[in-house]
């Protein structure tokens, strides 16, 4: 015997308008403050001044570790001065000099590799051979080519920023569907106008990717070069402000100069990516 | 139904086209042998089974296939690349540049393909949104629109470039029922306004009796011509009238019953629920 359900009987209901039940409610103001990143990050960063003043206190040696105020006031003072503001000043223009070099040459070359077979064998195995290579190695020929000044550190600095850049633009352009092409190709798109409206920005969170790493590394190494050789070029930058502190044992100024470094990486970090990022893929759905 | 006048000449003709596709170890024959003749202000369907090459023929008309046989003309010019005179709609719904709003994304074929001015297509564009009712949302931004809408972008888009032939690759086919019935049926007005040529490819014979007025039958794999059939009686409202559901049935024993003609029971359930 098969089991059947039960038959019920039918019933309809007339819907009335919703009157008191409401659709949607604040949230709490704790949360709301909550929801801020940039307090929440600011946050961790006095917990990590409190922590490093704390174990400053108990180590009690200025000369290896000198606390948090101590650096904030040789910061302040250098800032003050404007020694500090110098050196970073020096250092930040040849670095964009370096960045924006690195990144024509790296459009350049993906154009190449999505637009033709040659250019995408010379793509792959030029980022396979030097991507690897730390760019400060090449810090010792490029002042050998270019002598010492700040052509030597341009050198360096689009070798760092080029091959981490174009290995993401690519892999970005790579990435954009077959559908998006074949709708730019139908509106009669190619060739450079084909990367420009439709490959670029549809592999935008690649290439800002891209271009986030290549800024870091182009830090890294600018710095590192100029404590190897910033002397030389007559007036150094912030590398170079750190060394000559550590020489003279300034070792308060030294960590004034290295929380420059952490200090402007922050400041791009948010207000320069983060924003162009919250303004382009986060606006258009592209990434949370 | 009209008058007969002087017999208009066709806008598309396929001939003898073989289409083949290269993969890593073979290369595979999608369509052989296939001709048909499509004239100005035909909803010309494309039903067959799945790999019976429909999307190759579409993609070919499209330019994106070169034919490996025969030639494709349209208005007796062969077909050699992608163009702004034959704006495809495809299924998927990431073929509108998430970084253009509604209004950008209208306009971007007429200012890519340097048709209009900017203000010239802005003007156009405001015209063909408000004629798939999306005025509202001129400024909102791809990823914020559900499939029904970005359908209805997608259609204002390829409209107002006013091309020559409008290609639609199974549309609708990622919308749910409810939605896809309301889009056959806002086509099929905006067909009656405009009066543009269309192709459309299908794999619901539903779907091609509702939409089209002349339908292409292929078989499957590689595809070749089966049958043509006429289509242009049934629109929403035949939907499971007598006539229609003959209809129905005869092209899907053309479809799948090559082998055992007419001795087969044939359920129409089959039919109805085979997209």
């Amino acid at each position: 015997m098969p089991f059947d359900p039960p038959v019920r009987a039918e019933y309809e209901i007339a819907l009335t308008p919703l009157a008191d039940v409401p659709l949607e409610r604040p949230l709490g103001l704790w949360h709301r403050i909550w929801q801020q990143g940039w307090l929440r990050k600011s946050v961790i960063l006095l917990v990590l001044a409190l922590l490093w003043e704390l174990a400053a206190r108990w180590q009690n040696n200025d000369l290896l570790l000198p606390s948090f105020s101590q650096t904030a006031l040789a910061f302040v003072d250098g800032v003050v001065t404007g020694e500090l503001p110098g050196k970073v000043w020096i250092s930040l223009q040849v670095l964009l000099k370096g960045y924006l070099i690195g990144i024509v040459l790296s459009l350049i070359l993906t154009t190449l590799a999505v637009s033709t077979q040659l250019g995408r064998d010379l793509l792959s195995t030029l980022t396979s051979m030097f991507n690897p290579l730390p760019a400060i190695a090449l810090l010792p020929l490029a002042l050998l080519w270019f002598g010492l000044g700040d052509n030597s550190l341009i050198f360096v600095l689009v070798h760092s920023v080029l091959w981490a850049l174009t290995l993401n633009t690519y892999a970005g352009f790579l990435a954009v569907s077959d559908t998006l092409r074949m709708a730019g190709r139908n509106y009669g798109l190619r060739g450079v106008r084909f990367v420009l409206f439709i490959l670029v920005p549809a592999a935008l969170p690649s290439i800002l990717a891209g271009l986030r790493i290549g800024w870091a590394f182009a830090w890294r190494t600018l710095i590192a070069a100029e404590l190897v050789f910033g002397a030389s070029s007559g007036k150094g930058g912030l590398g170079w402000y750190i060394f000559q502190n550590r020489n003279e044992l300034y070792t308060d100024k030294v960590f004034a100069g290295l929380a420059m470094v952490t200090l402007i990486g922050l400041l791009v970090e948010h207000l320069g990516f983060n924003t162009i990022e919250r303004l382009t893929v986060k606006r258009w759905g592209m990434q949370r | 139904m009209s008058s007969p006048v002087v017999e208009p000449a066709p806008l598309l003709q396929v001939d003898r086209v073989g289409l083949q596709y290269r993969s890593a170890t073979a290369v595979v024959q999608a369509t052989h042998d296939v001709s048909f003749d499509v004239y100005p202000a035909d909803r010309f369907v494309l039903l067959g089974p799945s790999g019976c090459g429909k999307s190759s023929l579409l993609k070919a008309v499209g330019g994106f296939l070169p034919p490996a046989a025969g030639e494709i003309r349209l208005d007796g010019q062969i077909i050699r690349q992608p163009g702004p005179d034959r704006i495809v709609v495809f299924q998927e719904f990431d073929q509108l540049p998430p970084w253009k709003t509604v209004l950008q994304n209208v306009m971007f074929p007429l200012l890519a393909s340097r048709t209009l001015g900017k203000r010239e297509a802005a003007e156009r564009a405001t015209h063909y949104l408000d004629k798939v009712g999306l005025t509202r949302f001129a400024d909102a931004y791809p990823h914020t629109l559900s499939g029904g809408m970005k359908a209805r972008v997608a259609i204002a888009r390829a409209l107002a470039m006013q091309p020559k032939m409008l290609l639609m690759d199974e549309p609708f086919a990622a919308l749910d029922a409810l939605t896809r019935r309301k889009m056959q049926e806002e086509l099929l007005t905006l067909w009656d306004e405009v009066r543009f040529t269309l192709l459309f490819v299908t794999h619901s014979i539903e779907e091609a009796l509702v939409v089209g007025n002349r339908i292409l039958l292929l078989s499957p794999h590689p595809g070749r011509v089966r049958a043509e059939i006429n289509s242009h009686q049934y629109d929403l409202q035949s939907l499971g009238g007598v006539s229609f559901q003959e209809t129905a049935r005869r092209i899907h024993r053309l479809l799948f019953d090559e082998n055992q003609p007419a001795a087969a029971p044939i359920h129409f359930q089959d039919v109805r629920f085979s997209y």
